[in-house]
């Protein structure tokens, strides 16, 4: 049975903790607004890529002479996962639901016969990558530094991304990342980006192409391939706000809990005392 | 205004601008281009330069650095890797942009097109006025 300044102490720090876990909350919802924002921002330039990239890929098709990052360099071996997490931890299950959807697209690759390479963004998935595979990393982007993802940082990763590809150490590149549904749900997603794949449109509207098709084809593809990670890293930090606001309003409701039992506890025990001590009163008066 | 195009410009962190336009000037990779209402439907790749827009406010301009364009015969978007207003843009934008250029044509392999795009920022400047 703790003592009385024992559990009025507990009480105390749990009332601080529930004071920064909701003041998190505050901020997570502050910036999950922000977050949101720039996704819906930059919705439209991605949606008007991705029609006019199937139009042209529709186009020019995939059979010889395509260009490499639309039909594959022909192989199927070695497949690099770039697994995007947050740099931050206490979002509930953000990264781990992320990293346990990689690690087993992983262990299905390896099963098959498939090489693994590992680029992580974002320090927590390496962190609980790093023990099974640590020797698969080929390396990491520290967005630690970053205040507000801009899509010079995804230019970076796609360059890094596609280097690899045209040196001929990845052939199938997979982006993972949470996209953003509610603030309750975010759902893990894999999402191949190289070569690339399109949902094939219906008839796609006749236009003329300058300089030509294929020129445009070859531009397009590696803006295409940053344009999607840009969607990822915006989707990604929205989903990692969104997690961040449940998982702390969820501590925040515990705290409130535990601080109502505490106190109904801390109440008995005082009453108990002053009861003991009454009787001790009352009975040291009747032994007289 | 007789006759307009819808005129959109999306850069990928935002939409810059979205207004009915009469005409749209568009630097195109292989020379630029005129799209008014009824163009034939086209899709072109840009080069560095500058993007004027008549609508009914007057003339609108704006810095590009590449991206492309899709007319069609009632609007005309410009997915523009990076747009500046006119306006905004000061000369140490500039620089930063052909600061960036020049960095880029260091690494890239490809040196004709590397060059052609720091020229191409160069002559821009010159147009701008700045």
């Amino acid at each position: 049975m703790p003592s009385l300044k024992d559990l009025k102490n507990r009480i105390g720090s749990v009332k601080n903790t529930r004071k920064i876990t909701k003041a998190m909350q505050m901020v997570a919802a502050a910036k999950l607004r922000r977050a949101q924002e720039a996704a819906e921002a930059a919705r439209p330039f991605a949606e008007r890529m991705t029609a006019v990239m199937s139009a042209l890929a529709a186009g020019v098709g995939t059979g010889e002479g395509a260009p490499k990052l639309l039909a594959g360099n022909g192989k199927d071996q070695v497949h690099l996962l770039v697994v995007m997490t947050s740099e931050r931890g206490l979002c509930g299950g953000f990264n781990s639901s992320i990293v346990k959807l990689a690690r087993t697209r992983a262990n299905e690759l390896v099963a098959a016969g498939k090489t693994v390479k590992i680029l992580t963004v974002g320090k927590k998935g390496r962190e609980q990558l790093k023990r099974d595979w640590g020797n698969a990393f080929v390396g990491h982007v520290d967005l630690s530094e970053v205040k507000r993802v801009g899509y010079a940082n995804a230019q970076a990763i796609a360059r890094e991304v596609m280097a690899a590809f045209e040196a001929g150490e990845a052939d199938v590149v997979t982006i993972f990342y949470n996209r953003f549904q509610s603030v309750i749900s975010q759902i893990p997603t894999e999402q191949q980006v190289i070569p690339a794949k399109f949902e094939a449109t219906g008839a796609s509207a006749l236009y003329d192409y300058e300089p030509s098709e294929e020129a445009i084809l070859a531009d397009l593809l590696p803006r295409g391939v940053a344009t999607q990670i840009f969607t990822a890293l915006l989707e990604n930090g929205a989903s990692e706000q969104g997690a961040r606001m449940s998982a702390m309003d969820n501590a925040t409701r515990n705290a409130g809990d535990m601080i109502n039992k505490l106190t109904i506890q801390y109440n008995r025990s005082r009453q108990a005392a002053i009861t003991k001590e009454l009787i001790e009163i009352i009975s040291g008066a009747e032994a007289l | 205004m007789a006759s307009s195009v819808q005129f959109d410009l999306v850069s990928p962190e935002r939409r810059l601008a979205s207004f009915p336009a009469s005409e749209v000037q568009i630097p195109g990779a292989t020379g630029d281009l005129t799209a008014m209402e009824g163009h034939a439907a086209t899709i072109t790749s840009l080069r560095p330069g500058l993007l004027r827009v008549v609508g009914a406010e007057g003339t609108k301009a704006y810095v590009v650095t590449g991206g492309f364009a899709e007319i069609s015969a009632t609007g005309v978007s410009v997915l523009a890797e990076q747009a500046v207003p006119l306006d905004e843009l000061t000369p140490a934008t500039l620089d930063a942009l052909v600061a960036d250029a020049c960095e880029a044509a260091a690494v890239n392999p490809d040196k004709d097109a590397a060059d052609k795009a720091v020229a191409d920022l160069y002559a821009m400047r010159a147009a701008a006025g700045l």
